[in-house]
């Protein structure tokens, strides 16, 4: 390449660095703390290491603000991922990561290294993967374009964690016009370990080796954080240089590689972490500053896949399968025989010193001796000023469906892609290995046994653009509503989340506002629900051609469940169990699934969420099932009472018969803070005592028929006709 | 019973087999490295799911050449029970100890779903604790299930009464709807379905048990050795 010869004084002057994504003043700036002239390399390096991706420049202000810290956090952000005690000597660890930049070029290795780079940050604390979770949004699915990317991502993911051997259990897949050319990829992974065995990512102790270990480097994902950094463009070609290239297999031998280490050699290892966004630098500066130590690397010593690579190359590629560990001088030879053993490259490639300066060497020749933090802390962060959108501060007038026929609504959103079943995609997923699944994908949250403990864990991802696009600040705070939501319907405790927040070019205010806006009600709703945020990313500049996505925060939460008797479904169980809606519905039609497919898009002002409502009936809930009281829980969300009430008659084809005194519209109103239970008729009492008219009795489970009575309408269809367009739709919608 | 459990590099269900086995039913189990070259002292040696070496090639394919493989055909030979699921089954395959060979499913998809079987014969080691025409839903997880013989040997594996399990809905294309089925002597079963994940209520049922459970009564008894 070129870039090797340009001199310090060419690259101020032509400025190469534009096209990595660093502005002039970053260069000016990186250029005064260093106090000369950046060489090609160093000036690369800064690229990545002040990409938004790695420095959350932009992001900083508005991460700060969130609630990270309660009684049962081990590790909050800022390591691979976090950690929660769940008891008995276990602690979950998980995080979820946006692959969306990649997806949208090449979608099926995007989604594949989107899954194992997210693995990689949980076993590099230390814990086994357990699971996996996908949230992805699309375009509606009517073009040929959306049905290949629908088809490719689903195979990369599936590809990869059916090879690795870690259930896929559940996720998201939402549909919306806003996600047509931009898809949206989170891949959540979580895992479990020992309380007293959590590894960080550091690197300490002068004279302390760094090894690396598993594949070797190559010219792919040269400069990935900065492509992610940036928006696209169609007028620019697919930059497919960017995007890597994943082995499974080798990941499979990597994970249980490091886990060896980590329980047999813990005594030689000071730290491990994954090589993921900007590769080599990133992870080796990150463990350096991590521990207040320098390091010095030997380029020529980086297994490497084909000749002639720049230090910038080697450097900022992110090749996958790949781990940075620091291992204690003197133990090198133990803990690289464990690596041979699994026939993967593991070699010293430098060591830590104690000057505080990142150096490295090519050739002989220093090629960077930079200030360790200069790559970290000294990375500009930016205070932008939100400015609400003009369409937020004058909402359309309220919307008012036209619901003639009540049940063909119902049919209408049943087969709507956002409700119809998910499983011609999730089936192609392995969501059984490791043999801990009891609810698998399709439910309100997935629910995996713990081994070695007598307790299991409740996992979902919940999103949903089209509340943010109307209100940033409470639709953040009903997303955190309904991932708990959706844990406690499955009998678990809230514990913690991650997130993925995906919003579009933070350098334009508006959307700097939507960020802002959304983590106020992120923040308030965490700490109402007691679910502190412990690790998670940003994918900023979701745009294509200066169009934005809806903002749409994922959140990944986790919960406990401490008795296994109590896991709970939303299908009716038995015919003659009583049916209980928790919670009021009004006329909540704005930002609803109703409105999206009536009208095609969203507006008006959106409801609100009182959150001490929300976490009254969550309570009353939980309460209920651990008491035993609850037959089937469901949480109500996209298509309101109507689509809820639906879904719990597919599981065991059990009817129902049901008497609302509302409108009948608002069968399909999404009023926030609802769930629907059914309790068994010997429970009736004890479970009315402890409702104290949080609960309304609507009706009796039984028969072949949904039959739902309204004010001034009714549904009456069979289950089996419900199911069938239900079941048919995504499949026919994909063909 | 004293069984052993082949970990090649790339498989994923050997600690599923070994939590079955060994925490579950409680007997004996030993995981052994692809990389060993003896299976001496055990009377039962399982080939587990999962993707040998990634399956580059073609599932098994690289996996029949492991150093372990000469021990295996010698167990086998010698009329030792061997149980390959998942991968196994196309590694017993590959490696000739079953007739016939697994293609890629007809849907060119990887599934995973419960599927229900039907026994299709109940006088094996393998199944001797299920009822002839009894149906069982078990997992499974596989690109490549779709089970192929050439009309010859489909005739004498059938003749033969081979085929233990039957697809109730066919999910894969499998010729004869073959999920499950012996070698000619009968001591050597390969299944796409996995057993080992529904041993236990809470996970996905018990109808995979009896593989396990008939496996043991056959080798304490010795009832059905190779005949």
């Amino acid at each position: 390449m070129l870039q090797t010869e340009m001199s310090p004084e060419t690259i101020k002057q032509e400025k190469p660095y534009l096209q990595w994504g660093l502005t002039e003043s970053e260069y000016d700036l990186f250029a005064e703390k260093l106090g000369r002239l950046p060489n090609l390399t160093e000036i690369g390096l800064a690229s990545g290491m002040w990409s938004e991706h790695c420095a959350y420049k932009y992001s900083k202000p508005v991460l700060k603000t969130f609630w990270t810290k309660n009684d049962r956090v081990l590790m909050g952000p800022g390591e691979g991922a976090g950690v929660i005690a769940i008891g008995e000597g276990k602690a979950v660890v998980f995080k979820a990561e946006s692959h969306n930049h990649p997806s949208a070029v090449e979608p099926y290795q995007g989604a594949a290294t989107g899954v194992g780079g997210i693995i990689r940050d949980i076993f590099s604390i230390g814990a086994k993967p357990v699971a996996v979770l996908d949230s992805l949004a699309f375009g509606y699915p009517t073009d040929p374009h959306t049905k290949q990317l629908i088809d490719q991502v689903v195979a990369g993911i599936g590809d990869y964690g059916n090879a690795i051997g870690i259930p896929t259990v559940g996720g998201e897949t939402k549909f919306a016009p806003t996600y047509a050319q931009n898809p949206l990829v989170n891949a959540m992974c979580v895992g479990v370990m020992d309380e007293s065995a959590i590894q960080r990512g550091q690197a300490a102790g002068t004279g302390n080796s760094l090894l690396y270990v598993g594949a070797k480097t190559g010219r792919d994902g040269i400069n990935g954080a900065s492509f992610a950094s940036a928006e696209f463009s169609t007028a620019e070609a697919a930059d497919r240089s960017a995007v890597q290239v994943g082995d499974p297999f080798m990941e499979k031998l990597l994970v249980d590689a490091c886990l060896e280490v980590t329980h047999q050699h813990q005594e030689a290892l000071v730290g491990m972490q994954d090589m993921g966004a900007a590769g080599l630098v990133s992870s080796t500066v990150e463990m350096a500053d991590k521990a207040g130590y320098g390091m010095v690397l030997d380029l020529d010593l980086v297994p490497q896949r084909e000749p002639g690579m720049t230090p910038f190359e080697i450097m900022l590629s992110e090749s996958q399968e790949r781990m940075m560990l620091c291992v204690k001088a003197g133990h090198e030879a133990e803990v690289e025989a464990v690596f041979k053993q699994y026939d993967l490259d593991a070699v010293v490639i430098g060591h830590v010193t104690d000057d505080g300066r990142y150096r490295l060497t090519q050739g002989g020749a220093v090629v960077c001796d930079v200030p360790v933090s200069l790559l970290t802390d000294d990375a500009p962060v930016y205070h932008q000023v939100g400015k609400q959108p003009a369409r937020l501060a004058h909402p359309a007038a309220a919307f008012v469906p036209a619901v003639s026929d009540p049940a063909a609504t119902l049919k209408q959103l049943l087969a709507d892609p956002n409700v119809a079943a998910k499983s011609s995609l999730y089936r192609r997923y392995d969501a059984q290995v490791q043999t801990n699944t009891i609810a698998g994908p399709g439910g309100d949250a997935a629910v995996i046994r713990v081994r070695g403990t007598h307790r299991a864990l409740a996992l979902t991802t919940d999103s949903n653009g089209r509340y943010l696009a109307l209100d940033p600040a409470i639709g953040g705070a009903i997303t955190v509503a309904e991932a708990a939501r959706n844990l406690v319907a499955v009998g678990a405790q809230p514990l913690g989340i991650t997130d993925c927040l995906n919003y579009g070019d933070p350098t334009k205010p508006e959307q700097f506002y939507s960020l802002q806006e959304s983590a106020k009600g992120i923040v308030e709703a965490t700490k109402v629900l007691n679910t502190p945020v412990i690790s998670g990313n940003v994918s900023l500049y979701n745009e294509t051609n200066g169009e934005a996505i809806a903002p749409t925060p994922m959140i990944g939460m986790v919960g406990l469940i401490e008795d296994l008797t109590t896991v709970t479904g939303a299908g009716f169980q038995t015919a003659g169990e009583l049916i209980y809606v928790i919670g009021d519905t009004a006329a909540d039609f704005n930002g609803s699934l109703l409105q999206q497919v009536q009208t095609g898009s969203v507006a008006g002002r959106l409801m609100g969420l009182d959150l001490q409502l929300e976490q009254a009936h969550q309570q009353l809930v939980l309460t209920a099932i651990r008491a035993h009281l609850i037959a089937a829980a469901h949480d109500v969300g996209d298509g309101g009472l109507g689509v809820a009430l639906a879904e719990m008659t597919f599981a065991l084809g059990i009817g129902a018969a049901v008497s609302l005194a509302l409108p009948a519209a608002q069968l399909f109103s999404e009023t926030q803070s609802r769930f629907l239970v059914t309790v068994p008729q010997s429970a009736q009492a004890a479970f009315e005592a402890l409702a104290a008219g949080m609960a309304k009795l609507i009706g009796t489970t039984g028969g072949e028929m949904l039959q739902i009575n309204a004010a001034d309408g009714r549904i009456e269809e069979p289950v089996a006709v419900l199911q069938t367009i239900w079941e048919e739709s995504l499949p026919c919608l994909l063909k | 019973m004293n069984a052993a459990v082949i970990s090649f590099p790339g498989s994923n269900c050997d600690d599923d087999l070994m939590h079955a086995i060994g925490t579950v039913l409680g007997e004996r189990v030993t995981k052994v490295a692809a990389s060993a070259t003896t299976l001496t002292g055990f009377d039962l040696v399982l080939v587990p799911g999962g993707f040998s070496y990634g399956d580059y090639l073609r599932s098994g394919a690289i996996a029949k050449f492991a150093p372990i493989m000469p021990a295996l055909k010698a167990f086998a030979a010698a009329g030792g029970y061997v149980l390959g699921i998942c991968n196994g089954f196309q590694i017993l395959t590959e490696a000739g100890l079953l007739p016939g060979a697994l293609q890629w499913n007809t849907s060119l998809q990887f599934i995973c779903e419960p599927e229900p079987l039907v026994v299709a014969n109940a006088h094996t080691a393998f199944s001797n604790r299920y009822r002839a025409g009894q149906t069982v839903t078990l997992p499974i997880a596989h690109g490549e299930g779709n089970y192929y013989a050439d009309p010859a040997t489909l005739q004498a594996i059938e003749a033969n009464g081979q085929v233990v399990f039957r697809y109730a809905h066919n999910p894969n294309g499998s010729l004869n709807d073959i999920a499950g089925l012996t070698n000619a002597a009968g001591n050597v079963l390969g299944m796409m379905p996995h057993p080992e994940r529904a041993v236990e209520q809470l996970i996905f049922g018990t109808d995979g048990l009896g593989v396990f459970e008939s496996l043991k009564e056959a080798i304490e008894e010795g009832a059905y050795a190779a005949n």
